[in-house]
């Protein structure tokens, strides 16, 4: 999964013209940037900022999906189901170690999670009220990261790209399993087609919304498509995606929410109606559904287990300094 | 008198089976309640491997109890679709996972007694179990590893790691001894060679705990008190809440394909 | 309040015998132990490991980037040590 387009990042540099130019160079001689080569502050910053973001939106991300674990309603979907919230810790793991090539700890980025610094994709703040919604998830969501990560795995900088490259080929499995849920559904009873269409309703606009805001007010976005740690604009995700979920929606005879949508012949993709941003920049600020609890959770997780990782450190401790002992005898 | 002999065995390898499968699927339910709450991001992912290995496992049993019952009724059938009195995980599955400490010390009790008891079994004289057994050993015997590593460092680490384990081992002490349990089931499972004898592993299962023990700086307690009920479908309060979570969709939405 | 950090290591996957150990990734891990078991969580969850390399970072000596020319460009002009370097006739055949 991924984080929506990023939010408030700052490309600002003060490195002189000959270094930036220099640099600059290698990104459009697609070279790839490693953690020990220079690179301007700004561009250190910018990535710092959004494999962060990028990370904690995997780590936020595995609380409501899984919420619905204990209530999988078969064991197969059990099993993928964990499985699948599981890789999410794992790519945030992953993540979480490429922005600490750039000199950042994970304990770092953690205490940004935790004290509401940092940002995180705002789809995580809708709650997930019934088993379509983990069909629903898997399908739109983890549809719209595949849309993002995909250009992420030829990002400038290395590690990012690896990590990307590693993600993509674990979550293939995300977006299918979803859609086999939303099948499963929609071939079922009219409850459980009422049941497809009521998450599609609630999650098609938040999905929509995970790309982030319009080109035109994505501050800083021009800076990071020059670095190439961006490939496409906002926009231009957004309309990939849409015209890639709208076909995939009419097979399941599911009616996508938006009375505006409607092809465009000449332009050989969806027009859509406009999004509610204010909806999204009052999810961006805190005040979604489920920000709250969210962020609650991972405090808990955090706080509850602090003496775990103390006494696994002290152990640690202990271990080496008996070992020099014996060592010294 | 001698046909009825087949049917009284299929049916006590019904219930063997379904004890073991409802074992591993109530304790990898549990688990899967971590999911994204553990101590460490690593931890959350080994957690839910070990989850993964048991609701594999549990899946395999479902299914083959559902072959040897042979009325049709397929692994989700027999998961989701019991009342609790028919369910015969032992007590120690059903605990709540408290925390990080008792958590662990259930998995140690666990996979200390699954180890040799998965190993007797390779050698079963069903083919079925004795192959269920061979992949769930190499599965339990990594989880052995993983929670030993945990309670020596628990045990080990700070003053109040070791606090916190003692209870934990204190809390569950009682619930171990379900597992060497033979009442007339295994009895004959044993006899028939297709099951094991969950008595006689009791001495390993000593030797691996305190092993463990004695490496965690913490105290074997004493067995004053035991815990019985779940092999006969006795559980505690925490079961039908297990079962609520559980059973959910099925029984709110009968009948339906997922 | 940041707590103490745990150790960061770096993992290294063979993927199957014949292949070198390849870089994987990291993690954090306070003991070797427990980086060991947290590779085997982390990185072969699809079967992609046969054996695991754990090395803490901070074990791990690099040479300087900005000293990549002294270091690595003066080899590029030993273009003798390459096949191509020598010509050999075609009727030889391949060699």
């Amino acid at each position: 999964m991924y984080s929506q387009g990023l939010i408030g990042a700052d490309g600002t540099t003060h490195e002189d013209e000959e270094f930036l130019t220099a640099f600059q160079a290698r990104i459009d001689a697609e070279l790839k940037i490693e953690p020990n080569d220079p690179m301007p502050a700004g561009y250190r910053k910018t990535l710092v900022r959004q494999i962060a973001q990028h990370a904690h939106s995997e780590i936020v991300g595995m609380l409501p999906e899984g919420n619905w674990i204990t209530r999988a309603p078969t064991l197969r979907r059990k099993a993928a189901l964990l499985a699948k919230v599981q890789d999410e810790g794992g790519h945030g793991l992953y993540l979480y170690s490429a922005a600490e090539t750039l000199g950042v700890s994970r304990e770092e980025l953690v205490d940004q999670l935790l004290s509401g610094k940092a940002k995180y994709s705002s789809i995580f703040n809708y709650p997930t009220q019934t088993w379509a919604d983990i069909g629903t998830i898997g399908w739109l969501v983890d549809g719209a990261a595949i849309m993002n990560q995909i250009p992420l795995c030829r990002c400038s900088f290395g590690p990012y790209a690896r990590a990307m490259i590693r993600v993509c080929k674990e979550e293939s499995f995300h977006q299918r399993q979803g859609y086999e849920i939303m099948l499963t559904l929609c071939r079922g009873s009219d409850e459980q087609k009422a049941m497809a269409q009521d998450a599609l309703n609630r999650w098609w606009w938040p999905s929509l919304m995970m790309f982030g805001p319009h080109d035109a007010e994505s501050t800083h976005s021009d800076q990071s498509m020059a670095w190439k740690i961006k490939r496409f604009t906002n926009d231009e995700l957004r309309q990939k995606f849409i015209d890639a979920t709208v076909p995939q929606a009419e097979f399941l005879g599911l009616t996508v929410p938006d009375p505006e949508l409607k092809w465009n012949e000449d332009k050989g993709g969806y027009d859509h109606g406009e999004i509610d941003w204010n909806e999204f920049w009052s999810v961006v600020k805190g005040n979604g559904i489920c920000n709250r609890a969210r962020l609650k959770a991972r405090r808990m997780a955090h706080d509850d287990n602090a003496w775990v990782r103390e006494a696994a450190l002290a152990y640690a401790e202990k271990a080496s300094v008996r070992e020099t002992a014996v060592a010294a005898q | 008198m001698a046909d009825l002999m087949p049917d009284m065995i299929a049916g006590a390898k019904f219930k063997y089976v379904l004890r073991l499968a409802d074992d591993q699927l109530i304790l990898g339910q549990r688990l899967g309640e971590w999911c994204g709450h553990a101590p460490t991001l690593e931890e959350d992912l080994a957690l839910a491997n070990i989850g993964l290995d048991l609701l594999g496992q549990a899946r395999s049993l479902f299914t083959y109890a559902g072959e040897v019952e042979g009325e049709g009724r397929s692994e989700d059938d027999l998961a989701f679709l019991r009342q609790e009195r028919d369910y015969f995980n032992a007590l120690l599955m059903e605990q709540p996972n408290g925390d990080f400490a008792v958590t662990i010390v259930r998995q140690l009790f666990h996979a200390a007694f699954m180890v040799p008891f998965w190993s007797a079994m390779t050698g079963s004289s069903d083919k079925t179990l004795a192959a269920v057994a061979a992949k769930s050993l190499k599965e339990v015997e990594y989880h052995l590893r993983h929670c030993s590593e945990w309670i020596i460092r628990l045990g080990d680490g700070t003053e109040e790691s070791h606090v916190r384990t003692q209870a934990a081992l204190d809390e569950l002490w009682g619930y171990a001894s379900e597992l060497f349990e033979m009442d007339e089931v295994a009895d004959e499972m044993l006899v028939t060679g297709v099951g094991v004898d969950a008595a006689a592993l009791k001495d390993d299962w000593d030797a691996t705990v305190d092993a463990v023990l004695a490496r965690a700086t913490l105290n074997r307690p004493e067995d004053s008190w035991s815990q019985t009920g779940g092999r006969s479908g006795q559980h505690s309060e925490h079961m039908g809440h297990i079962l609520s979570d559980l059973q959910y969709m099925q029984r709110t939405y009968p009948g339906l394909s997922w | 309040m940041t707590e103490k950090n745990t150790p960061l290591w770096e993992v290294f996957i063979r993927a199957r015998n014949g292949l070198s150990h390849k870089h994987a990734g990291s993690l954090h891990a306070v003991d070797a132990e427990m980086a060991l078991q947290a590779a085997r969580d982390v990185y072969t969850r699809r079967g992609e490991g046969q054996s695991v390399w754990v090395v803490r970072s901070s074990d791990i000596v690099a040479s300087d980037p900005t000293e990549k020319e002294v270091m690595f460009e003066p080899t590029g002009s030993k273009i003798y040590r390459h096949p191509t370097f020598y010509d050999i006739p075609d009727d030889v055949g391949h060699m």
